[in-house]
């Protein structure tokens, strides 16, 4: 079993009103010094099989039409250290 | 702030000096001509800034360009009305409702943002718009939605309807305002091009009202709210103006589409800060910043005041410091407002905002002279005289032309249509007409919307129109309908247009308000196509002549042109929506059937009117013939009387019959008031054409008897045909001789097809 992880994030020119408000609080709680928040979602996937590049593709077209939206966000696509490949 | 450093800033002396340097102006989607013409007022090629603020300010969005034409009709055959404080021009009408208390409303498009990513797209229709009327001087108290998308069961649609209906509910209900109504219909034409239409009412009093103008030289420009990014840059003169199939690989990425994201809880720091402000009287002068963003917000500010305007462009505060002066200008950041403010209440403004966390920058001021100047770190980068970017834009008389189809479409008669005959027939095709998508109940969606939040909210969906209460002690209150039908326009727009007013003000009077005025969102094709463009031109005439038959002028509104994917320009769709007033919410008329043995009246006459009905559509999937016909006289007849009937206790529900005809209003009227009815068919009539035909200026009426003698004397002597169909009773509807349905096999009929079609809410 492999885990690929994929990362999404907003597109760097859009909003982020949910990293915005993480930055507003920051320095209300005494935390200072943190220029910019943007905030982002992570999915793990347990992938049964060994991570071909077939099954990597598969999974690069999940995270583009399901798990990211690409109209405006970003997203990633690694596979976690330790599995065979 | 680290500013990265540039090497070619294009000032003002640069652009004198390098007449011959070429210009994107295409890419910006400017045509030769205008740039032209943009050469010879400035005397010079524009700079960069320069030229980035009139490709966007004369794009058709925001200039109007192909439609200014048609819609000057809107002012020249406005009816008299005392009641119209603020008219078109202004970022949306003002309407005198009495005890010192004014509205306003608008409505607005935000299509083709909505298709590309339906959730923000439809949330930041909510935001524009709610900020178009914040401008005003008033405080937003309820929002409606007309929409419309593609077939039902098309899969895009799957993505489509329920973004847009998850980002209207997530931005308004984080506002905290109610969605009191609106529309839903589904079409075919409308796939690639689905209409996503937002209306604000708001309200204030009479000295509240504020205008968009800078004046008073030496007045501070202040900008405040959300932090610019780079948000839809360029997004309005490709967004709004383009469509997707004529973009050109080779102009590369500036004719990507960016989308906003809209940030509700900014918006509502925004709302009550800014109406903190207005109630300590500190601004000479607001906009809102939608769609141009800074372009727009200081071009006509500086364009509707008496002097000129300098702006520090470097000192607008930034979400991303890598953002060029052009950029900025362009930028269509959300939730940003522009004030102009005396230098002695600066200093209070200032206060108010960091009161409500919001950020506020004073970027430029007032100047003598007509000139608006804009610098970036000292270096001047802009010279416009501001109305030949705000106002005075190009305006283009396009070719238009009926369409050669469109003879062949009115003689395709809805009448040579084979109709059902027998009871069982009748029954049958009474369910599937209250099962398709577009009759259906649009719980499904509305139950999304929070219409009951401030506590105002007195009617709402499903209702004819939706009514918000104004005063807490007299019961004053104001009842908003929109209407459009994009069907009975293709037949004929000129006769559509005319009937998407009646029905919008017809809805209103049933709700026992008197309608006072219009607010427009005209959804059309290409204003290239000369087909579209002649629908176009129709229907401003035909509404522009109905507005003042009916004395209710337009306040304002939207145009949305481009709704076409190559050949193919969706129904023209005007949606009109009419404001009416009420002294006494107490005194409104519900569509509920609430109480049995209640008589049943039928308003107006019935004449076998097919073509474009909804039976038309769900029964045979056609779409020929003529609209049914428009009588204003007799919808103001119509009007009048469901108003008096309402005043004076007469009725105790009112349904006004549209697409569908009498089944669907009588169906409606029974289910939300979980009682059954008897009907009758008149003598004369079909049982078909009774139930079905969508003959205008009727309406069904549900009479206590011991009104009935008072209120036929007051039909009869005031001249309205009525015929009394039946009577509330029972736990089905029964048409007499032909079929009967209990009410619990019409409400499944009527209430599974959206969950059906769209599944658990998101």
């Amino acid at each position: 079993m492999a885990r690929v992880v994929v990362d999404v994030m907003l597109k760097p020119e859009i909003l982020d009103p949910q990293g915005q408000a993480v930055q507003r609080a920051l320095p209300r709680l005494g935390f200072d010094g943190i220029e910019g928040v943007r905030q982002g979602k992570r999915f793990e996937l347990e992938v049964a099989e060994p991570v071909t590049d077939e099954a990597l593709a598969r999974i690069h077209e999940l995270a583009g039409t399901f798990l990211a939206n690409t109209v405006i966000e970003n997203y990633t696509v690694r596979v976690e250290e330790g599995a065979a490949a | 702030m680290t500013s990265t450093p540039r090497t070619a800033l294009d000032t003002v002396t640069h652009a004198a000096g390098t007449p011959d340097a070429g210009q994107p102006w295409a890419e910006l989607g400017l045509k030769q001509d205008e740039y032209e013409r943009i050469r010879e007022i400035l005397g010079r090629r524009p700079t960069g800034a320069e030229l980035a603020m009139y490709s966007v300010m004369w794009s058709e969005h925001c200039s109007y360009k192909s439609s200014k034409a048609h819609l000057k009709q809107f002012g020249e055959k406005a009816p008299e009305s005392d009641a119209l404080l603020v008219g078109i021009g202004e970022n949306a009408g003002v309407v005198d409702i009495g005890q010192d208390y004014a509205v306003t409303f608008k409505v607005e498009s935000h299509n083709h943002p909505s298709y590309v990513e339906p959730y923000q797209g439809a949330a930041t229709g909510i935001g524009g718009i709610v900020r178009d009327i914040l401008a005003m001087g008033a405080r937003p108290v309820a929002v409606m939605d007309p929409l419309r998308f593609g077939a039902a069961d098309h899969p895009d649609t799957k993505r489509v309807l329920p973004g847009v209906v998850a980002g209207v509910g997530g931005y308004g209900n984080c506002l905290g305002l109610p969605n009191i109504g609106g529309e839903v219909v589904f079409d075919a034409c409308y796939q690639g091009n689905p209409l996503v239409n937002a209306l604000c009412v708001g309200v204030m009093k009479h000295e509240d009202i504020h205008l968009a103008q800078a004046s008073g030289t030496g007045n501070k420009v202040v900008l405040y709210g959300a932090r610019t990014g780079g948000d839809g840059i360029g997004g309005v003169s490709v967004l709004a103006s383009e469509t997707f199939e004529e973009t050109d690989p080779e102009k590369g990425p500036a004719k990507r589409p960016a989308v906003q994201v809209g940030d509700p809880f900014q918006e509502k720091l925004l709302i009550e800060c800014t109406l903190e402000i207005f109630n300590e009287r500190l601004v000479a002068g607001i906009q809102d910043l939608g769609g141009a963003g800074l372009s727009c917000a200081t071009s006509e500010l500086a364009s509707a005041g008496s002097g000129g305007m300098r702006v520090e462009l470097d000192t607008v505060p930034l979400r991303d410091s890598s953002l060029s002066p052009e950029e900025i200008l362009m930028s269509e950041s959300q939730e940003r407002m522009c004030a102009v403010v005396e230098p002695d209440k600066v200093g209070r403004f200032l206060e108010i905002c960091e009161k409500w966390d919001v950020t506020a920058t004073v970027i430029g001021e007032v100047t003598e002279g007509d000139r608006l100047e804009i610098y970036w770190h000292g270096e001047q980068i802009v010279d416009v005289p501001p109305r030949t970017v705000a106002h005075e834009g190009p305006v283009y008389h396009r070719p238009y032309e009926r369409p050669s189809w469109q003879d062949a479409l009115q003689a395709d008669d809805a009448a040579a249509l084979p109709r059902p005959a027998t009871g069982e027939e009748l029954r049958a095709a009474t369910l599937a007409l209250l099962a398709s998508p577009n009759q259906a109940a649009k719980s499904w969606i509305t139950d999304q919307y929070d219409r009951y939040v401030l506590g105002n909210t007195v009617l709402a969906q499903p209702e004819d129109g939706g009514m918000v209460r104004v005063d807490e002690e007299s019961g004053l209150g104001v009842a908003i309908a929109t209407d459009g039908n994009g069907r009975y326009a293709k037949l004929d727009p000129y006769t559509g247009a005319q009937l998407a007013l009646a029905e919008s003000y017809r809805n209103v009077a049933a709700t026992g308000a008197r309608p006072l005025a219009v607010t427009d969102c005209l959804n059309f094709g290409s204003p290239e196509d000369t087909s579209a463009m002649w629908q176009f031109a129709e229907a401003c005439r035909g509404l522009a002549d109905a507005c003042r038959a009916l004395g209710t002028p337009v306040t304002g509104g939207n145009v949305s042109l481009y709704n076409q994917t190559g050949d193919a320009a969706i129904h023209p769709t005007p949606v009109v929506g009419v404001l009416g007033v009420i002294d006494d919410v107490a005194r409104r008329t519900p569509i509920a059937f609430a109480e049995q043995g209640q008589l049943l009246y039928l308003l107006g006459e019935t004449r076998e009117e097919l073509g474009g009905s909804a039976w038309s559509q769900v029964a045979h999937g056609h779409l020929g013939g003529l609209p049914p016909a428009v009588d204003l006289e007799r919808e103001r007849l119509l009007a009048e009387i469901l108003i008096s009937a309402s005043r004076d206790g007469m009725i105790d529900a009112a349904h006004d019959l549209s697409d569908g005809g009498l089944i669907q209003a009588l169906a409606e009227s029974c289910l939300k008031g979980g009682n059954g009815a008897r009907v009758v068919v008149p003598d004369g009539l079909s049982p078909f054409v009774f139930l079905f035909s969508e003959s205008q200026g009727r309406a069904l009426v549900a009479v206590p008897r011991s009104e009935e003698v008072r209120f036929n004397d007051m039909c009869g002597a005031r001249g309205l045909p009525v015929a009394r169909i039946g009577v509330v009773d029972g736990e089905e509807i029964e048409v007499q001789g032909q079929f009967s349905v209990p009410l619990r096999e019409l409400r499944e009929a009527h209430e599974a097809t959206l969950p059906g079609l769209f599944g658990a809410p998101r």
